[in-house]
């Protein structure tokens, strides 16, 4: 039996997955896909920011499209890191497309003029 | 004097929904008032996901969120003024703001609403012994150098208070190459989400000292080390409970407060969260002007900050068209809560309207039971209540509709 709490939503429901995989303790069916992608396939959103080269003192929100694998989190940091965008951009502008072969881009979440 | 015939105070989450709402609703003179450079408040510097589950049954960052409202206020014309800080209100709407092009301006308007969010509370409210050294920061200003700006306060950090905030930050900053020591919490509870706790400090292993405060800072120039101590019941620290930490940053993540000194100039009468006392339209117990969001009541979702801000946005457009005094009941509630939104309803009830508050301890298994003159409105089991989540309760209007006497919240635990 493992325990944790749902990070789906900030409803944070507590849940509990027995041997066979049976969840309990979900409000909804993505606590369920939760728990047990969590055993076996654990994914996290990445969210940080990157260098805007033509303003001062400023850098632009950026988030991954999709969950991706947990265990990456830290590579997809450093990815951005050595990255910059020019302004004008926009909610949704790619900034790493398909980044290390996972299906799933860096975007742009703020728009700058 | 120029006039209007709605002003708006803060051009944030709430803000904006007020205005969007109003419009819509046929008011067409608006008028925004925002201190900063962009539309949107804290919005901007939160970055991470989860924001508008509810309003948009998808999960964005903070600053998608705003720019989704942002884009519903220009797509409507209504007008809004950046660096333009409101200084002054006084009970007959008249407000002062001030800007770098016009200087020093007062306008009357028809309607006010606050919209002013709130702050954080800072080193100075609470009494931590040893040095004063640098490098001691509130979580929310060190969000706003790294999210807005691009620059990493610290490299060794302990964060003092399990606030959502403190506990983004502790995974950020982590994310950017700081190592976070530990989170201190006096309470034997988080006051944090715990989906927080969960993604924020256990993915990265940081410790979680609840019933545990800092009891001293060590540092001549800048923060050298950090004492924490487990406290007792009475939040006193127990010698020989010491743990030494040595880092750069202390973060403070230790509450939030609304921001309300306008209203406080104004006698505007003041509830238990710190906000001002309201109706169930959001109207202040003023005239005319009308609040909603942090400057309310501190929420934990900015989802139900929107919401809130259309209820006021609502409330002040039937104001401007349909004056009429109307009385009012008050809202009380038993010793496990530590507050209700609104304070009083105004009868006759024509609306459904939201009960808003928070327990004062975790509480499970509970029934939420609404009632007057003995009379059950509502009945609401909770399987979960905690401190750090707002609860909200519908009731339906035509359940209210001879409502005459006050309205009564208890919560009533199961064995």
């Amino acid at each position: 039996m493992k325990e944790m709490t749902c990070i789906v939503c900030p409803r944070g429901c507590r849940l509990k997955v027995d041997d066979e995989m049976n969840v309990t303790g979900n409000f909804c069916p993505r606590g369920k896909n939760y728990a047990i992608s969590e055993l076996t396939h654990p994914v996290r959103m990445v969210t940080s920011t990157v260098r805007v080269s033509n303003r001062d003192n400023m850098v632009a929100s950026v988030k991954t499209s999709e969950a991706i694998d947990k265990d990456k989190v830290f590579m997809v940091i450093e990815a951005i890191n050595k990255m910059s965008v020019s302004a004008p951009c926009h909610v949704g502008d790619i900034l790493i497309k398909n980044i290390f072969d996972t299906n799933v881009d860096i975007v742009i979440t703020k728009n700058i003029e | 004097m120029k006039e209007r015939q709605l002003v708006i105070i803060g051009g944030g989450s709430g803000g904006m929904a007020a205005a969007i709402k109003a419009y819509d609703e046929g008011i067409k003179d608006i008028l925004i008032l925002e201190k900063d450079g962009c539309l949107g408040g804290i919005l901007n510097q939160c970055i991470h996901n989860g924001f508008g589950l509810t309003e948009f049954k998808e999960e964005l960052s903070g600053p998608e969120y705003l720019s989704r409202f942002e884009d519903e206020v220009k797509k409507r014309g209504i007008e809004f003024k950046l660096h333009s800080l409101v200084t002054n209100i006084t009970r007959d709407k008249v407000v002062t703001y001030t800007n770098k092009e016009e200087g020093v301006v007062e306008i009357k308007a028809q309607a006010i609403i606050m919209a002013t969010g709130c702050y954080e509370r800072n080193a100075g409210a609470i009494q931590i012994p040893g040095d004063r050294p640098k490098g001691v920061i509130t979580a929310g200003t060190a969000q706003k150098y790294l999210n807005i700006h691009g620059y990493l306060v610290g490299k060794r950090v302990v964060i003092l208070g399990s606030g959502d905030i403190g506990l983004i930050m502790a995974r950020r900053m982590t994310l950017e190459g700081a190592k976070v020591l530990c989170v201190s919490e006096i309470m034997p509870y988080s006051n944090g989400l715990q989906r927080n706790i969960s993604q924020c400090l256990n993915d990265f292993n940081i410790p979680l000292y609840l019933s545990h405060s800092v009891s001293k800072i060590v540092g001549k120039e800048k923060v050298e080390k950090v004492v924490i101590s487990k406290v007792d019941d009475h939040f006193k620290f127990i010698p020989g409970t010491e743990m030494e930490f040595e880092c750069d940053t202390l973060l403070l993540s230790i509450g939030l407060i609304p921001y309300i000194s306008l209203l406080e100039n104004i006698n505007c009468p003041i509830s238990s969260t710190k906000g001002a006392m309201v109706y169930d339209n959001m109207e202040t117990f003023i005239d005319g002007i009308f609040a909603c969001g942090n400057c309310l009541h501190v929420h934990d979702v900015v989802d139900f900050v929107s919401e809130e801000g259309r209820n006021a946005g609502h409330g002040a457009a039937l104001y401007l068209k349909e004056k009429e005094a109307t009385s009012s009941i008050d809202v009380k509630y038993d010793k496990l809560l530590s507050y209700v939104v609104p304070q009083k309803v105004r009868i006759p009830v024509k609306e459904d309207v939201t009960l808003k508050f928070r327990v004062r301890r975790e509480i499970r298994n509970a029934n939420v039971i609404v009632k007057s003159k003995d009379q059950v409105l509502s009945q609401t089991f909770k399987m979960v209540m905690i401190p750090s989540e707002m609860v909200m309760i519908k009731l339906n209007k035509d359940k209210l509709a001879n409502l005459d006497d006050e309205l009564y919240v208890e919560i009533v635990e199961k064995k």
